[in-house]
């Protein structure tokens, strides 16, 4: 037998060189190699539904960051005289279209409250009844038109402010051409009776003062007669302008008769000047001359609540916490749920029994008992140990550890499963064999492969994270509202109060239509996630 | 045997990890300081009532109106509860609560609240789970025809709209638009009487179209898989016409997975939802349990905590067991 091996014995002329073609290569892929992401994305990138719930969540996510930034309202802010400001857009507002306008349609209101909403509207030029457009019910008692909801209390009662804010204001009008402060009436020639002796929205020559309802007095066109405190020029309060009447300054007077006569704008009183204001001018000086807090004038594009708060501000705040808490907690759930599960898994044994045991016990204590039994011994740790600067984060924190408390245990259950499943495949069996430590073969060769499965249970818990604070809050349990924060929840239950008033659904609508639209694109999203996950759907696409 | 054997472990493991539970929750609500008496209560009753309970020893009052007085240890007071439970059948009476009289039964009370919860719960699941199921059939059975389709979504829609916005849309059209049933539910005792459920008819609404959609879901998907296994086939061959095959065989295979979880339904018919009871402002239990949060009434708070903690481990158990009497494939504890 000759030895193959043997090669002492080779004849040198039966070496050659050899040519670069001699050797025979694999062929090349002529297709690119997938890996599994990529794969996955792009099962994930065919399911169309999974795509737009994508996009939707980028969407509601990008408002939560972006509208909070350019809106100038925030949840902390509130103003009573704008409750139930209906949405509006400026587009629809200017238009003839009665829809998110920011009117409402009034029916059923008495001649009184219609008189006034319509002299409100010709002396500040506001259009308080829409296209001045109204119906009269048949005997003529109540009249039904589209109201403005804008016009806060339109004057209200006459108001008494200090000087120099008068002064202030003269100025704000002088700079921007905006009207506050509107003519006075003589106390003389104010109504009698004592519920609408101090009413400044009648500016206008009654029929009779001593009525309870008053009735203008129309001129031969049906006019309203204005019957502002007027004095002529040279009488004795325009020669001491200090006497009682104010007027603002470089006003010219009207011309009446020949003469020359100066309205007067405000009437001298002890502490101050009393004066007939409009309160959607005046709330426009405050924001921007007082506060300096960016509003111009009261503009709600998803309206105000029944306590009067914008209801875009509030939900783009609620939405940007909901998201940043979720994810926080997600974040931190997975992390100790993928530890604890790894270890319970690929150890197995009594270690595992014991953990398991451990997480059935927690995972049995109704949630809603942790959350109370928080919220007692939080309010007992901060009046005892006087940690006052933690009560407003102090519902956002019992939030956050009660999620926490149950939330890792499932993702711990499925690290668990995932390492279950591929702790003894050849591969981790090939790797143990070549020495490999069990923190390398957990989490170099087991982790990655279950990552799929374990990213998707994320991306499904966030939803159902959102939905339980958005209930907790709804039921008021947690209270998120404070500073700058506050929940889609508490929206939702101030919602809940207004869907029993006629034309205020919208209250409800907003934060509605967001949680539902939420947890619809999370479902497709998570789904979609799922499948694409899922190597066994591998090629069935094509 | 096995079955036997396997049923008592896991009510000896559930008793077990109910008692810790209970425990815990005693000891961690007895180490908050008693609340202060409610404005008009007469704290010198208050107190007394306190001692009577074996909470707190020999209570002062102080100068400037201020109680003084010496809590018992925990553990000890945790026997006193425990015997007059087991003895007397005593949960406690109430301390704090506004809305009830001072020192009634926290039991009686507790039961009163019940039957609302129960009617409504039973009302749903008695409506959902026909139709959930009934709906699944037939989009199993006509599988990506438009029958299929239609109801597909449906459920799609009905699954991703919580509870709150359906409560509300539900609130807001057929009681307040419509107006076909009151806003809120009556607070009478005679629950057999049309206007009774009438007004409990929307919450009923609220809470099974839910259930309807999970129940369609579920059995759509169970009853597809089933009906492309190879032993339908077989009965087909062997001359079962196609509604036999399916109810004899498909069903049954399929309701393994279905029906635990309608067992476990009328066992959560006694929790109720928190959310339908509040917006409806059904005078159940999840109501009573706000209440008893919000005045810090730790009796309340205990028998409630026991009674929801148990609710959802029996629940749990049942299923896990409920699956060894449907399916005779499935050997519990089987080695």
């Amino acid at each position: 037998m000759t030895n193959i091996n043997n090669f002492n014995n080779i004849p040198a002329e039966k070496f050659r060189f050899a040519a670069k073609n001699d050797f025979a290569h694999d062929k090349k892929f002529d297709t690119k190699p997938v890996s599994y992401f990529q794969g996955a994305f792009r099962r994930f990138a065919k399911n169309k539904g999974a795509v737009v719930g994508g996009i939707v969540i980028l969407f509601l996510v990008l408002f939560a960051i972006i509208a909070p930034l350019f809106t100038p309202y925030n949840p902390a802010y509130y103003d009573q005289a704008f409750a139930f400001a209906t949405p509006r857009l400026k587009v629809f507002a200017e238009s003839d279209i009665n829809f998110w306008d920011g009117y409402i349609q009034k029916n059923n209101i008495s001649y009184l409250n219609y008189i006034q909403d319509y002299a409100y509207g010709l002396e500040t030029g506001r259009e308080i009844i829409k296209n001045g457009e109204y119906t009269v019910s048949e005997d003529g008692k109540s009249y039904s038109y589209r109201r403005d909801t804008y016009v806060g209390t339109k004057f209200g009662k006459y108001k008494i402010i200090s000087e120099e804010e008068f002064k202030d204001i003269q100025r704000y009008q002088n700079e921007t051409g905006t009207q506050v402060i509107y003519p006075t009436v003589k106390t003389s020639e104010r109504p009698k009776l004592e519920i609408n002796k101090y009413d400044a929205n009648i500016y206008y020559k009654m029929e009779n003062p001593k009525a309870k309802t008053i009735r203008p007095k129309l001129d031969e066109n049906g006019n309203i007669i204005p019957n502002y405190w007027k004095y002529k020029e040279g009488s004795a309060s325009s020669l001491i302008p200090e006497y009682n009447s104010l007027r603002i300054e470089g006003e010219d007077g009207i011309q009446e008769d020949g003469n020359t006569y100066y309205y007067a704008y405000g009437r001298r009183v002890d502490g101050g000047v009393e004066v007939r204001m409009d309160y959607y001018g005046y709330y426009s000086y405050y924001h921007s001359e007082v506060l300096k807090d960016g509003i111009e004038e009261p503009y709600f594009i998803f309206g105000t609540t029944g306590g009067g708060k914008d209801i875009f501000a509030c939900l783009a705040y609620g939405a940007r916490f909901s998201f940043i808490f979720a994810t926080v907690v997600a974040a931190v759930n997975f992390i100790v749920g993928v530890i604890w599960g790894s270890i319970s898994g690929y150890f197995g044994g009594k270690l595992d029994m014991a953990m398991e045991r451990f997480c059935e016990i927690l995972g049995s204590v109704p949630s809603m008992i942790i959350i109370t039994l928080l919220k007692y011994h939080m309010g007992k740790l901060i009046l005892e140990r006087g940690l006052y600067h933690l009560l407003d984060y102090q519902s956002a924190l019992i939030l956050f550890i009660a999620f926490f408390a149950t939330g890792w245990i499932g993702m711990a259950g499925r690290t668990r499963m995932q390492f279950y499943r591929f702790k003894n495949q050849e591969y981790v069996l090939a790797a143990r064999t070549l020495g490999a430590s069990d923190s390398r073969i957990m989490f170099k060769h087991i982790f990655p492969n279950g990552l799929g499965t374990i990213v998707t249970s994320v991306a499904l818990v966030i939803p159902s994270m959102i939905y339980s604070e958005t209930s907790l809050s709804y039921l008021g349990i947690i209270n998120l509202e404070s500073g700058n924060t506050t929940s889609v929840g508490t929206l939702i239950s101030a919602g809940q109060q207004s869907i029993i008033i006629e034309g205020c659904a919208y209250v409800a609508l907003f934060p509605c239509a967001f949680l539902v639209l939420l947890m619809l694109s999370f479902n497709l999203f998570g789904n979609g996630l799922r499948d694409a996950f899922n190597p066994s759907l591998r090629g069935s696409e094509d | 045997m096995y079955m036997f054997k396997y049923v008592s472990k896991r009510l000896g493991l559930m008793l077990l990890t109910f008692f810790i539970i209970f425990t815990m929750c005693f000891v961690l609500i007895k180490m908050l300081p008693i609340p202060s008496p409610q404005e008009g209560t007469d704290p010198a009753i208050y107190y007394a009532r306190l001692e009577e309970k074996g909470w707190i020893r020999d209570p002062q009052e102080g100068e400037n109106g201020v109680w003084t007085y010496e809590t018992v240890p925990i553990f000890q007071q945790y026997g006193t509860y425990l015997s007059r439970i087991f003895t007397k059948g005593d949960f406690g009476t109430v301390t704090n609560m506004p809305d009830f009289p001072t020192n009634a039964p926290i039991w009686d009370i507790f039961v009163n609240c019940l039957p609302p919860t129960i009617l409504i719960n039973i009302y749903s699941t008695l409506i959902g789970v026909p139709i959930g199921l009934g709906l699944g059939i037939i989009a199993a059975l006509r599988k990506n025809k438009w029958e299929d389709q239609v109801i597909n979504v449906f459920i799609i829609l009905l699954i991703s709209m919580p509870s709150i916005v359906l409560g509300l849309l539900i609130k807001y059209f057929l009681c307040f638009k419509l107006r076909w049933f009151p806003l809120s539910m009556s607070t009478s005792d005679a629950y057999f009487t049309w206007d009774v459920i009438k007004s409990m008819l929307p919450a009923v609404f609220a809470l099974c179209l839910g259930s309807i959609a999970g129940y369609a879901r579920y059995t759509r998907a169970e009853l597809s898989e089933v009906l492309t296994s190879e032993f339908m086939l077989l009965a087909r061959t062997k001359g079962l016409t196609k509604g036999q095959a399916i109810f004899r065989h498909a069903m049954r295979n399929s309701m393994v997975v279905i029906f635990p979880s309608i067992l476990s339904e009328f066992i959560g018919v006694l929790s109720g939802s928190l959310i339908i009871e509040n917006m409806f402002l059904v005078n159940g239990v999840g109501g009573l349990y706000l209440d008893a949060i919000n005045s810090h009434d730790y009796d309340f708070f205990m028998l409630m905590s026991g009674f929801y903690t148990l609710i959802s481990l029996t629940a749990g158990i049942v299923i896990d067991i409920s699956y060894g009497f449907i399916d005779p494939r499935i050997r519990m504890g089987a080695k």
